[in-house]
């Protein structure tokens, strides 16, 4: 009785680390396309892989850390890509990407996970959103919604989901900003220093 | 009964969804768009044939005690091959940006493994029968699930996003958002339900 | 904070049954009266805490550490399993009482999406152990305070004048559509 089971368990063990081993390249290629595209979306033409060139910063508010990527032209750093969160969405946890030019002006930012409302709060993955943030300067103008008094066009009828999504973006400026102002701040960087 | 009939029963007569309101969970969570509820059926059919073979196979080795651990062993493995697959295959990102196949799917394709239809064919049909017949059994059931899945995809997606597999029908303005809202599942299921009900007794 | 926001988050603004799509079977199996939606939820709350501790437990220091994490699945649904006859052989023996109140119960909790749905989403989360054990228990009391008020919602429905094509499950699912608009109001609280 336990021998049969025990065989099972062998036989499909067996047929499960070959199909690992014969689905691992691919599996971990098309990750790697996945976390290259939206890095690549968000951040200005480069040349190296910015997958390997990343790091961890203290999240400004003490939360948990958030991961940036660096893009490099010869070396040189052209942006660096935020990878942050919210928990104030419409139905909790938005993950975005911010992308920072090398005056720390935002480049673009890309939509990684959201719950929000579908034809509401989801709606903040369209262009038509996410390019109004492009070359702002979060530093000179903290970002907020018109309702709050901010420039931010909020989408209609998610005032909430547009609140979480600066809210998401604004940690990834003030972690980025702390880490650039820091001691710690990376030495081969060639960017300016915001203030 | 014929192979005919073993294979076309689970398309309608004993549709798993609509008639047997079996493995409700992936019905409901990924009919958002007809593209995802398709992915989500054929999943499901890969796993059902494969198990539904196998099973039918080495049943008669297999003693009474360890019966239902072993074909969970059996039905979690060929889960597991279709997940590493999907996330080796079927995992580039939308043209949009969008999330990919495997990342709408989400977690319901290891949940594959709960879905009561695959455990319910392994111990009502294939245990009993040859591996042909099983295969047959599994592919009809498989597809009457799938044809269920793409049917209220396709409704849901039509009403909420004013789309058909993607292509746009129906202006913005016109879209009831609530349809694919997690209430837009339920209520469309049971409507569709109900005419199922009316339509086999017609 | 985190915690209270963790726990309101599982219970009303994702429940796992009406807004995730976990563990629909039984949500719609049980709910035919009040008193066995409650001991259905009380049984799945039981295993739930056990399954996530121990999974989580088999992840960390067994699944990740030999690099074999694509056996996630079956590991867990044996695990899951073993659990659920072990409780049933504990309980036998310990309490009785409880044995009698959910024993019923038990072997339909292996094949509840739910459980299996909340260990994986616990690693797929980044949890610690206790943020996980946290979520597990909120999940669960979710699903148990879903399956409670459908079950109210059913009974109160036995009574009501339904025309004939709509007895039955399709009132049903149209029903829990309603308690899941319901559900939505909770939306933005977090």
């Amino acid at each position: 009785m336990v021998f049969t089971l025990g065989a099972v368990c062998l036989v499909s063990s067996a047929l499960l680390g070959a199909v690992y081993r014969v689905t691992a390249g691919p599996k971990a290629a098309a990750e790697l396309v996945k976390k290259t595209f939206a890095i690549g979306k968000v951040l200005p033409a480069f040349d190296n892989t910015p997958y390997e060139d990343m790091f961890k910063i203290p999240s400004a508010d003490g939360g948990d850390s958030l991961v940036c990527y660096i893009g490099r032209v010869e070396g040189r750093e052209v942006g660096t890509a935020v990878q942050t969160w919210t928990m104030k969405g419409f139905n909790g946890l938005v993950r975005l990407m911010v992308g920072f030019d090398a005056e720390g002006k935002i480049y673009n930012i890309s939509v990684l996970e959201q719950k929000e409302t579908a034809g509401l709060g989801a709606r903040m993955t369209e262009a038509a959103f996410l390019d109004q943030f492009r070359s702002l300067d979060p530093g000179a103008q903290p970002l907020r919604v018109r309702q709050d008094g901010g420039t931010v066009d909020a989408l209609s009828a998610a005032t909430i989901s547009s609140r979480a999504f600066c809210d998401a973006v604004q940690r990834a400026y003030d972690s980025y900003l702390n880490h650039k102002k820091g001691p710690a701040s990376d030495a081969v960087s060639g960017a300016t220093e915001v203030q | 009964m014929t192979n005919w009939q073993i294979f076309s029963k689970g398309l309608i007569r004993e549709n798993p969804t609509f008639v047997l309101i079996l493995g409700m969970c992936p019905v409901l969570a990924t009919t958002t768009a007809a593209m995802s509820g398709m992915s989500m059926g054929l999943a499901t059919t890969f796993v059902l044939v494969l198990s539904n073979m196998v099973i039918s196979a080495i049943a008669r080795f297999i003693p009474d005690k360890v019966r239902i651990p072993s074909y969970i062993v059996v039905i979690a493995s060929f889960v597991t091959v279709v997940d590493l697959l999907m996330a080796a295959y079927v995992n580039t990102p939308g043209a949009d940006g969008g999330p990919s196949l495997y990342d709408q799917l989400g977690i319901f394709v290891p949940l594959i493994v709960v879905n009561c239809i695959v455990l319910g064919r392994a111990e009502a049909f294939a245990s009993k029968n040859g591996v042909w017949p099983s295969f047959l059994d599994g592919l009809g059931i498989g597809l009457g699930f799938t044809l269920a899945l793409t049917l209220l995809g396709a409704i849901r997606e039509f009403f909420g996003a004013g789309t058909f597999f993607g292509l746009p029908v129906l202006p913005a303005s016109m879209n009831v958002l609530v349809f694919i809202m997690a209430p837009g599942a339920f209520i469309v299921l049971g409507y569709v339900i109900a005419l199922v009900n009316r339509l086999r007794k017609s | 904070m985190e915690y209270i926001l963790l726990i309101v988050s599982a219970i009303f603004v994702n429940n796992v049954v009406l807004s995730q799509f976990l563990g629909i079977c039984p949500f719609m199996g049980v709910s035919n009266k009040v008193s066995t939606a409650m001991g259905m939820g009380a049984a799945v709350t039981f295993v739930m805490t056990l399954s996530s501790i121990v999974t989580f437990l088999i992840y960390k220091y067994v699944l990740a550490p030999l690099d074999i994490v694509f056996m996630q699945t079956i590991t867990y649904i044996l695990v899951i399993a073993a659990l659920v006859q072990m409780v049933e052989i504990v309980l036998k023996k310990v309490s009785p009482a409880l044995y009698q109140a959910l024993g019923v119960f038990l072997p339909l909790i292996t094949t509840n999406c739910t459980i299996l749905g909340v260990t994986l989403l616990l690693i797929q989360k980044d949890f610690t152990l206790v943020q996980g054990v946290v979520y597990a228990v909120a999940t669960a009391v979710g699903f148990a305070l879903a399956l409670v008020i459908f079950a109210g919602l059913r009974s109160q429905l036995e009574l009501a004048d339904v025309p004939e094509g709509m007895k039955g499950m399709p009132v049903a699912f149209v029903t829990a559509g309603i308690l899941a608009l319901a559900f939505m109001g909770f939306s933005g609280m977090v």
